[in-house]
């Protein structure tokens, strides 16, 4: 069952412009938004249950009552750097609805007592900066965005910032050490953006997502909202699924939906009818589900924190029975390596001999004891790092050495994959 | 000796008062320099950013070498950067981009003797409903085959 909150009008073209847009309601929820008190709005998205849609899942009303309760200059930042690896919604949302971000923003913007945003989006994005440019440029001239929108004195800008090719811009401190015109360097935590940010001022970074979201929950009301998902897990969530099934794409399902069923009845089934083998659950950054697992799995925070792995950023990838999952691991440890900023020695040198240790087996030159090793580098990588890079290399290495450790001790004894030939 | 044209100048000018803080304006003006200097960024280039900003070189050097989209050498007309992350690379992307090599007779990072082409393997595009994924220049190219990419290849003059 789809639950089309976010994504009922993705399908239509108009849309995308201003007029389509505001003949299915939008900008409705702004003007309801201005009717009431900022306080009230973060306190209805607090009841609502919304959790962040970019990886870490914290709750978004909560992150909004960090900042300081004083007339401090404030910046709202949009994260739309979209890099983890099998993630794509963002840019859907983007380039489908893109006056449903510009509406999320504005409506967060007043609720933080912002007057002063930016979406910044990843630098190969550049459909999504043309069509961005386009509709706010539209939101200008009809009075959406400036100054006094809508006669309510609430000042607004917003402006786009293309990045140019950085994972770890996608961090939120990494992101605003870009949009200053820096290395996209992560910085150590606190001070927290909401108290010291962007240009040191108080900031409040949420994923596209949870922007957007925003818009439903002030036209349905915290219940209304809570209708679809569970307790902890409140709201609907848009899940990228790639990989081997019939029908990848963008899907927006209630938050506690059957990973199974997202499987078959959205994706179309299993690719050529094969078997499924494993699942990464939430990009390649979570930990990896067996085939066992994934029939008992549910799409929703908790659940697959109890499974050890996480929802992150709903970037579900599906792999059958033919993959190789030593090769998989290369390719995820040769992303993270190559990502790293280098300014933490455990990231930077871990993520280093990670990689080079899979391509070791890979190339036929493994040793038993390589596998230990693998979990040793991993174990002494987590928490110890100013961002959680170094820790999105060593949990899948670790969860695919626990669940698919067969697989290697086969490619070090035979010097060949145990799927391929 | 590298100068941005008219027009690059006045982004540039742009660029500085857009943003809070005049450094925001390097990664605009880094991209507008690779627009009109075939594809990269030389040292040149930095030079004149500097001047036109009053942005420290070492400062503009350490911007350009952080973001993997801003090219260190020249680059073919079309940059053919093929996706090589992991659900591309489950649909042949590095089967796909090493074939390509070899028929354009070149290495990743170099530029095809006519100066038509340079290919490089990249991180996921976000794109990965249609692996494999490769973006060209600008452009997206889904769900390609070593067929598929010879009809592009002839296609790009
Ligand atoms: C290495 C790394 C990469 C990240 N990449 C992204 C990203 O591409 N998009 C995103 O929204 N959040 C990303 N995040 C999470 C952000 O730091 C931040 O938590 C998020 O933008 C907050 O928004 P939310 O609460 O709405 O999710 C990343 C985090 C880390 C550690
Ligand atoms: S953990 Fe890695 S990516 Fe994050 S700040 Fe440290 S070195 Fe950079
Ligand atoms: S893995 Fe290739 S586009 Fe995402």
């Amino acid at each position: 069952m789809e639950a089309k909150l976010l994504s009922e009008h993705y399908s239509d073209d108009s849309y995308i412009g201003l007029e389509g847009y505001k003949s299915k309601g939008g900008y409705a929820e702004l003007k309801t938004a201005f009717k009431m008190k900022p306080e009230e709005i973060i306190e209805v998205v607090k009841q609502s249950g919304l959790r962040g849609r970019g990886g870490a899942g914290f709750p978004t009303g909560v992150k909004w009552g960090f900042l300081p309760k004083n007339g401090e200059p404030r910046y709202l930042l949009c994260n739309a750097d979209e890099g983890e690896p099998g993630t794509f919604k963002d840019r859907v949302m983007m380039e489908r609805a893109p006056h449903q971000l510009i509406e999320g923003m504005i409506i967060s913007g007043f609720a933080v007592g912002s007057h002063k945003a930016y979406i910044y989006v990843r630098g190969e994005y550049m459909d999504s900066v043309r069509i961005l440019e386009k509709a706010i440029q539209e939101a200008y001239a009809a009075g959406y965005l400036g100054k006094n929108i809508l006669g309510s004195g609430f000042d607004f800008d917003l402006d786009v910032y293309r990045g140019a090719g950085a994972y770890i811009c996608g961090e939120e401190t990494g992101m605003i050490s870009s949009l200053e015109g820096k290395k996209g360097q992560p910085k150590l935590k606190p001070p927290f953006p909401a108290i010291q940010g962007y240009l040191k001022k108080p900031t409040i970074v949420n994923n596209v997502e949870t922007l957007a979201a925003v818009k439903y929950i002030i036209r349905d009301g915290a219940e209304g909202y809570r209708k679809y998902g569970t307790e902890k897990s409140a709201g609907t969530k848009l899940f990228s699924v790639s990989g081997d099934v019939n029908k990848p794409g963008v899907y927006e399902v209630p938050l506690g939906y059957s990973l199974m069923d997202l499987i078959n009845n959205e994706c179309g089934g299993m690719r050529e009818g094969r078997k499924l083998k494993a699942v990464i659950p939430g990009g390649s950054s979570a930990p990896v589900l067996t085939a066992e697992e994934t029939g008992r799995a549910t799409m929703d925070y908790e659940c697959l924190a109890e499974m050890g792995s996480m929802l992150g950023s709903g970037a579900v990838i599906i792999i059958d029975e033919t993959r190789c999952m030593v090769d998989m691991l290369k390719v995820i440890l040769h992303f993270y390596h190559h990502e790293s900023c280098g300014q933490c020695t455990p990231c930077r040198e871990g993520t280093g001999w990670l990689e080079k240790i899979v391509r070791s087996i890979v190339d036929g030159n493994g040793r038993l004891q390589d596998i230990d090793l693998l979990n040793r580098v991993a174990e002494n990588m987590k928490g110890r790092t100013i961002c959680a890079l170094s820790d999105a290399a060593a949990l899948p290495t670790m969860s695919f050495i626990q669940k698919f450790r067969e697989e290697f001790e086969f490619f070090i004894r035979e010097g060949r994959s145990q799927v391929k030939g | 000796m590298f100068e941005l044209s008219p027009e690059g100048k006045e982004l540039v000018k742009k660029e500085l008062a857009r943003y809070e803080d005049k450094y925001s304006a390097i990664i605009p003006s880094l991209y507008q320099i690779q627009k009109e200097n075939e594809g990269w960024v030389s040292p040149e280039a930095v030079d004149h950013l500097s001047e036109l900003t009053g942005i420290p070189h070492s400062h503009i050097n350490e911007v350009l070498k952080f973001y993997t989209m801003f090219n260190l050498k020249p680059t073919g007309k079309y940059h053919i950067q093929v996706c090589c992350n992991i659900t591309c690379s489950m649909f042949q992307a590095r089967e796909l981009t090493d074939d390509l090599c070899q028929k354009l007779g070149i290495k990743e990072g170099e530029v095809s003797e006519d100066g038509r082409f340079t290919v490089s393997r990249v991180e996921c595009l976000g794109s990965c409903d249609n692996a494999p994924a490769v973006q060209v220049n600008e452009t997206y190219h889904d769900n390609m085959t070593p067929e598929k990419m010879d009809t592009l290849i002839s296609e790009l003059k």
